[in-house]
């Protein structure tokens, strides 16, 4: 191999990678809260909401994972507006994974409620507690408990696919990495690093969900 | 006038008619053992008293309020009858104590601190004080069936609905359930419970139920039907439930 | 007009349709070989070996297909080779489905219940007669749904090499869009497309998965 690597070519640009990295992070923040509150409020539809509810949130648990998340990115950011909505590429992204984290998350959380013994839900009711209460009290925490290692792992993967978002020009990491490598012309550099950047954001995020589930459920080990 | 009228019920769960027209009635204070096969229809009956199930016919009211018309809404019925499972049913991400405070906490809008003493007080009735911080999982099935009673009886019901409560349980922890359940009965409060233990329900009840293919088929003060009972079915039932 | 245009477009993007089937197919043959190459290092109980594929999964999982991509699209090139966007992909695709199968399949392997090894052992076969004969048929059957489902990701995956240049689904949409200004329409129509070839395989796993768990 002829070919020497450069990384000190992108040391002048360590700030816009910062920035980027920033980005991302609140993107994903952001959109993992927005996210599991739409898959919580999807589950409880499909689980108790009439029938036309269930039918209704499955059609759009079904479009979003059987569409690339790019199409959805691009259909929200190019083709809402020709519908009358307009939104700008932070708005547009955060939407977009908002609404695929939604899905995915409707579908995990349902699995969980499933998972919660009816003669929970039957002694919360004869506790004169209303269904509301139930869910809440009752079923949710325990859901979300048996589903927090797969709803986690979701988010690590909406957060590494939140890398399409450069192509609508949302500042996020990828897009600090487009921007410099077509200034340094050290595009395989630039994208290992930013692709080892990924990986450390990947293992923090994964460990900080960890330390948060065990802040939150902290219930013996069942 | 009757704590709990049972008039006339019927329930079929699709082709099957599990309940054919039962009427029991319930004095406060009382202690009603139902026994029965498995089939009879007993824990129907039981659940029909909360709500946990509809009946298709008769009529069945609590301290007044009809169940039936009680349906849209059955948490005022419910804030006077406790619940008490086979399976437990303790919520398994909320400690001892915890599972006693929630329904005071979140339907009657105590205080934390109140709800902290009635749960304190509720946990040291069934004598489980020392537990208050465990999970389910790490008490004995004898104390979470001691647990979920505290739980029921947090809410201060005025009848205590108790179904099958010692069926799960190994039989060396069958008594401390049963010996809570007999102080209950000296304090006065109403029980309804659904039970195979025949000596209990000599001793402590007050009244006897025995159920058969959907029916009423005979019922009485204990000590005097099992000392005299009146049909072959019950009999039997005796019989082969002491052995 | 309006009739024409929408024609123009449903048949250009069906053309380039078939471009993302050829490369989702492509990939998850070659992604699946590799992974299974990768499945017997991974579950080798070679210490070496197994930390170097546990590696080699970390990577292509935590970071996005997205940078495998570019690595891959610039990477290569620096050993003064030509890169096609169509090489380019197929390469990273192949790495990036050989990562999640070889997990997956370790998950199956992984559920076959211990017994199973000793009672091979007690036969005394060797490691790789015990993973060949006793392990990997069983752990073949509860693979399959899993693996369907994956397949899915695959073909969403492919999505990703139009911003390399490969002309996809995808990169037909954007081409088209430029050319028509009806995005609405055009990524209604990709994401439809998509969606028709996506449904059929998810709708299979999870009828697979249901059929594995009754029959268990």
């Amino acid at each position: 191999m002829t070919y020497k690597l450069h990384f000190a070519d992108l040391l002048p640009y360590w700030d816009l990678l910062l920035k980027g990295l920033v980005f991302t992070i609140l993107l994903t923040i952001v959109s993992t809260v927005a996210g599991t509150a739409l898959g919580t409020l999807g589950a409880s539809a499909r689980t108790f909401g009439p029938r036309w509810l269930d039918r209704l949130t499955g059609a759009y648990v079904e479009v979003i994972r059987n569409t690339p998340f790019i199409v959805q990115l691009f259909f929200i950011f190019f083709g809402l507006p020709a519908a009358g909505i307009k939104l700008n590429e932070t708005t547009a992204a955060v939407l977009a994974m908002t609404v695929n984290l939604g899905a995915y998350s409707t579908e995990i959380i349902r699995a969980g409620i499933q998972a919660v013994p009816k003669g929970h839900i039957e002694a919360g009711a004869s506790l004169a507690m209303s269904r509301l209460q139930v869910l809440r009290h009752v079923v949710l925490k325990q859901a979300f408990e048996k589903i927090y290692p797969a709803l986690s792992s979701q988010i690590v993967i909406v957060m590494l696919g939140s890398a399409v978002v450069s192509q609508i020009s949302a500042e996020d990491l990828t897009y600090a990495a487009n921007f410099i490598q077509s200034r340094n012309f050290r595009a395989f550099e630039v994208y290992l690093v930013v692709a080892g950047l990924y990986l450390l954001l990947a293992i923090v995020t994964r460990a900080a969900l960890r330390g948060i589930g065990r802040l939150v459920f902290r219930g013996p080990g069942r | 006038m009757s704590l709990v009228s049972i008039q006339n019920v019927r329930k079929s769960f699709g082709e099957v008619e599990v309940l054919k027209g039962v009427s029991v009635e319930i004095a406060r204070g009382a202690v009603v053992a139902i026994i029965g096969k498995s089939g009879s229809g007993k824990s129907t009956l039981l659940r029909c008293i909360n709500g946990l199930e509809t009946y298709d016919a008769g009529g069945i009211s609590v301290d007044g309020i009809d169940v039936a018309a009680a349906r849209a809404d059955l948490r005022d019925l419910r804030r006077n009858v406790g619940m008490v499972f086979q399976q437990f049913n303790l919520f398994p991400h909320l400690t001892a104590a915890e599972n006693v405070m929630l329904a005071p906490r979140v339907v009657n809008r105590e205080s934390e601190i109140r709800a902290k003493e009635l749960a304190r007080e509720m946990l040291a009735k069934v004598g489980l004080a020392d537990k208050a911080g465990n999970y389910p999982s790490q008490l004995s099935g004898g104390q979470q069936q001691r647990v979920a009673i505290a739980r029921a009886l947090a809410m201060r019901p005025n009848v205590l609905l108790c179904d099958e409560i010692t069926s799960a349980l190994d039989p060396e922890l069958v008594n401390e359930v049963l010996r809570v359940i007999e102080a209950l009965a000296k304090d006065g409060m109403t029980l309804i419970l659904v039970t195979h233990e025949m000596r209990f329900a000599r001793d402590v009840g007050t009244k006897l139920v025995f159920m058969h293919q959907g029916k009423v088929h005979e019922e009485g003060p204990p000590k005097q039907l099992f000392a005299g009972p009146t049909t072959p079915e019950l009999v039997q039932f005796i019989g082969a439930s002491l052995h | 007009m309006s009739d024409f245009s929408f024609w123009v477009i449903l048949s250009n993007l069906l053309l380039a349709t078939r471009w993302t089937i050829a490369l989702s197919l492509v990939a998850f043959a070659s992604g699946g070989l590799v992974g299974l190459a990768l499945l017997f290092a991974r579950v080798s109980r070679i210490g070496w070996l197994e930390w170097t594929t546990k590696a080699y999964v970390e990577f292509f999982q935590g970071t996005p297909l997205l940078m495998q991509l570019f690595l891959f699209f610039f990477g290569v090139a620096l050993f003064g080779i030509e890169v096609s966007p169509w090489l380019a992909a197929w390469l990273a695709l192949t790495f990036w489905t050989s990562a999640f199968l070889t997990e997956i399949w370790r998950g199956c392997v992984e559920a076959i219940p211990k017994g199973q090894w000793e009672a091979a052992d007690t036969l005394a076969m060797s490691y790789m007669q015990q993973m060949w004969h006793v392990i990997l048929p069983q752990a073949f059957r509860i693979a399959i749904p899993p693996t369907v489902g994956f397949s899915v990701q695959v073909v969403k995956g492919t999505a990703l090499a139009s911003i390399i240049g490969f002309v996809d689904l995808t990169k037909a949409g954007t081409m088209l869009n430029n050319a028509t200004f009806r995005p609405f329409l055009v990524y209604s129509l990709v994401a439809l497309i998509y969606f028709a070839l996506c449904f059929p395989l998810s709708w299979f796993a999870h009828r697979l998965e249901r059929t594995f768990n009754v029959a268990r």
